[in-house]
């Protein structure tokens, strides 16, 4: 029994994750990617401050320029000044990205709970997330923005639900497999109250594995945002976002590739680093999960 | 009792260990796994190791096997012979080779060891596919041929079988089958019997020595059970936390243990001879079962599904202050009951009254009030405290959700943490901080937080060593006393039964095939199902505490 790890709550392993010596052993790459990530946050956190120009701001006789000192990134067809747009447009695209990954996960958890310990209700709602499965999410996400209208918050929504599915079959596995456990029997014996058993006892084990999916699904909610707006389901065009500002440079992208060129860079890079840093969370949060060899 | 004395000083040496160290990597700055292990075993001679658990029994082994965990054990002294080669020089691909022609290993659990999605057949087919050059047909002869030396009925059907349509007995016959179909010199045993019910495990014990004696193989045998070393060994090496402590003939060793920590662990084998009846029941009946049965599964939805039938017309009483033990095999339904009294599960029909209450068919809420005259301490001590959560934390749980302050609870908590013999800062401590023995007290401690009237212990002291064993029973036995507490004790182990039951049941197949007080099951057992565990207890005829026969006092 020598190979007994010391348990931690969830909070214990994240903070492990900023002391020194674990630092040191995660290598160059989950540096980078958290250097990389930091600097897009602040960047776009502080977009109103940074950008030169209203990204609204329209100037006709200041067409697909190239980079000047004033525009930094040359303008578009329309004559607003690129840089300013993808900055904000990334304030627009996190702020949904990381807004339908704590509103899936939250709800995925609550939903994925009651469905690991209570049998009547895992029939039921396993079957609704059978079909909810079945449907593309993209299409899915589509059909919900086209009922709702263009707003942010249905956008967070048209992103969430078909995530839904995903966190509360990983939470349901984990309190399937940690209700047998014999210190939860020994609860139940104890006396204790259903809510006691599912929050205090059964929740914690699920911390984990969530915070893991948790930086998937914000990396998948921040492509799948770019998604819809490219192909015009996603915010309103007022609203510059990431996917906005593409889709509006397809048209002239011979002309003019930077307009689709920064964007998509700062996309790519977002996702990439986000997803970097899931694996290295799951790494420490879930050894076992670790590809052989490393 | 016959042992096995056998004269080897004829016989070749097989196997050779000298000076053999073991060390965590030298950054650990840890003392030895293994510090300066020699041995030596001949041909047809079985060698035990025996030791508790953390001794270093495994890792010897493993270092024999050329199998220690890559950059977490490093051989640093000594050297390995096996006939005339140095196991220690050799490279893995030739050591590849060794492994399968000349040193086989059988390990715990024939399960994980088997692949579940490959025939078993195939399996030991495959051992001889690649290191030796018979063709398809005398390799399947040979197979047969192993397969009908291991005594597996219908081995044409065996052979297509995959391992999970198999029991476990069968199981490790075909390991057997697989370690010794290549004839090496060396068999090397890992604990093969220890997840086995006693009439299995005296089969496969016997297996192993009829196949070395037809072969002449050498087998080195690891275990923790002194009644197994009795039955099979012919010398017998003790470990203690990586050194070797005493090595002897069995008979030797039995009979006049050398060192003190010999003749603690001897000491410790609990004896299969009843406990002295005590007192007859003075109080009234605080558990009565009456019929109690349960089928698992069935119904289905579409199709009427027959389900298993756990348990059969149970029907028992405990008086208050009295053990009573539900002993059986795997698969008796002893667990069952024990679930069904703890109401983890609903009994499918019958009448659990507790205290004059038929606890049988409540429901969750109306439940709650009797939970607290009812509580349970588990077989693993490494699952059944909430690793999260303080022992303090844990050990409030029960009494706070009926109302105690914490704080009034805590302190009461104190108090029985020295009751259960840990010290009082054990409470702000988490269980892994504890060792296994040390997590049951702390398990017990908390189901007697709620003063129940009934404590159900599910193989409360079947995963703990025996020195261990026996202070756990001691500790249930004095609160038991100063409690009056009843005790429903479930165990697979007769010689325990026997320490602490004042009435036994015995179960077969979800039946109670025989109940009565303890010392006139054991001693003189009516049903053929109770005389054959009785006969199957390794060395049942043996005083392990007082090193002589039974009955020669």
């Amino acid at each position: 029994m020598s190979h007994y790890a010391p348990p931690s709550s969830a909070l214990q392993s994240v903070l492990r994750l900023f002391s020194i010596p674990s630092l040191a052993k995660l290598g160059v790459g989950p540096m980078i990617a958290a250097a990389v990530l930091a600097m897009i946050v602040i960047v776009t956190l502080l977009s109103p401050w940074l950008a030169p120009f209203d990204p609204l701001e329209m100037n006709p006789m200041n067409r697909l320029q190239g980079p000047s000192d004033a525009n930094l990134l040359g303008t578009d067809p329309f004559g607003r000044d690129i840089y300013s747009r993808v900055l904000i447009g990334g304030r627009v695209s996190l702020l949904i990205g990381i807004g339908a990954a704590i509103v899936s996960v939250f709800l995925g958890l609550v939903i994925g709970l009651v469905a690991g310990f209570f049998r009547l209700a895992d029939t039921i709602i396993m079957r609704i997330m059978d079909s909810l499965m079945a449907i593309p999410s993209i299409l899915l996400a589509i059909a919900l923005v086209a009922l709702n209208g263009p707003s942010i918050t249905s956008v967070i929504m048209a992103i969430t639900i078909p995530e839904i599915p995903r966190v509360v079959r990983l939470v349901r596995s984990v309190v399937l497999t940690a209700r047998e456990e014999p210190y939860v029997e020994a609860a139940i014996a104890l006396g204790s109250s259903m809510p006691k058993i599912l929050f205090q006892h059964l929740m914690p084990n699920t911390m984990a594995p969530l915070i893991v999916q948790g930086t998937y699904i914000l990396a998948s909610a921040i492509l799948t945002e770019a998604i819809l707006s490219f192909l015009g389901a996603g915010v309103s065009t007022e609203i510059p976002t990431w996917g906005n500002i593409m889709a509006e440079g397809r048209q002239y992208f011979r002309v003019k590739p930077e307009l689709i060129l920064w964007p998509g860079l700062m996309l790519s890079l977002c996702i990439l680093s986000i997803n970097l840093l899931g694996d290295t969370a799951r790494d420490m949060l879930d050894p076992r999960l670790k590809k052989r060899g490393e | 009792m016959l042992f096995k004395s056998r004269n080897f000083d004829d016989a070749k040496t097989v196997l050779t260990v000298n000076d053999l160290t073991v060390s965590l990597p030298p950054a650990a700055k840890a003392p030895p796994v293994l510090n300066r292990i020699s041995l030596t075993i001949r041909q047809g001679e079985t060698v035990c190791l025996v030791g508790e658990s953390g001794s270093g029994k495994s890792v010897t082994s493993l270092a024999i096997m050329g199998l220690l965990p890559k950059d977490a054990l490093f051989v640093t002294g000594g050297r390995i012979t096996l006939s005339d080669t140095d196991l220690l020089e050799q490279s893995p691909s030739a050591m590849q080779d060794i492994r399968a022609r000349r040193v086989a290993m059988i390990f715990q659990e024939p399960m994980t060891a088997l692949n579940p999605v490959m025939r078993v057949g195939d399996q030991i087919e495959e051992v001889l596919e690649s290191h030796t050059s018979l063709s398809a047909e005398e390799r399947r002869a040979r197979v047969i041929d192993i397969m009908e030396q291991v005594h597996l009925p219908d081995v044409e059907r065996i052979h297509r079988s995959y391992p999970h349509q198999l029991s476990g007995g069968q199981r490790q016959r075909i390991m057997i089958a697989m370690a010794l179909v290549l004839e090496p010199e060396l068999l090397i045993a890992d604990e093969p019997t220890t997840a086995l019910d006693v009439t299995t495990q005296q089969q496969i014990l016997s297996l192993i020595a009829e196949l070395q004696e037809k072969h002449g193989t050498a087998v080195l045998f690891i275990t923790h059970d002194m009644g197994v070393v009795a039955e099979i060994a012919d010398t017998v090496y003790v470990m203690k936390s990586g050194d070797l402590v005493e090595h002897a003939p069995i008979e030797t060793l039995l009979r006049a243990p050398k060192q003190d920590y010999t003749q603690n662990l001897l000491r410790a084998v609990p004896s299969l001879i009843p406990r002295a009846p005590r007192a007859a029941p003075g109080g009234d009946p605080v558990l009565k079962v009456e019929s109690l049965d349960m089928i698992y599964g069935g119904g289905g939805f579409f199709v009427k599904r027959p389900g298993t039938h756990a348990a059969k017309d149970v029907t028992f009483t405990v008086a208050r202050g009295r053990t009573l033990g539900i002993v059986g095999e795997s698969g008796s339904g002893k667990s069952t009951v024990a679930r069904c009294i703890m109401r983890l599960i609903a009994p499918t029909a019958g009448a659990i009254r507790l205290r004059d209450t038929d606890i049988a068919h409540l429901s969750r809420a109306q439940l709650k009030p009797h939970r607290q005259h009812l509580q349970v301490v588990f077989q693993d001590p490494f699952r059944s405290l909430n690793p999260r959560w303080t022992v303090g934390r844990s050990l409030i749980e029960g009494p706070v959700n009926y109302g105690t302050a914490p704080a009034q609870a805590m302190a009461r908590a104190a108090e029985l943490m020295e009751i259960v013999g840990l010290p009082r800062d054990s409470l702000d401590r988490y269980p892994h901080q504890f060792s296994g023995g040390q997590r049951q007290r702390i398990a017990i401690a908390r189901a007697v937080m709620m003063q129940p009237d009934v404590l159900v212990a599910d193989e409360a002291v079947s995963a703990l060593d025996v020195s261990v064993q026996a202070q756990v029973l001691d500790l249930l036995n004095d609160l038991q006393e100063s409690l009056g507490i009843t005790i429903v004790f479930i165990t697979h182990d007769l010689r325990v039964a026997a320490q602490i039951c004042d009435d036994v049941l015995v179960m077969q197949r979800g039946v109670v095939v025989e109940q009565g007080p303890a010392a006139a099951v054991l001693a003189n057992p009516q049903h053929e199902y109770t005389k054959s565990l009785i006969e199957a207890a390794p060395g049942r005829a043996w005083d392990f505490a007082n090193f002589r026969e039974l009955g020669a006092a």
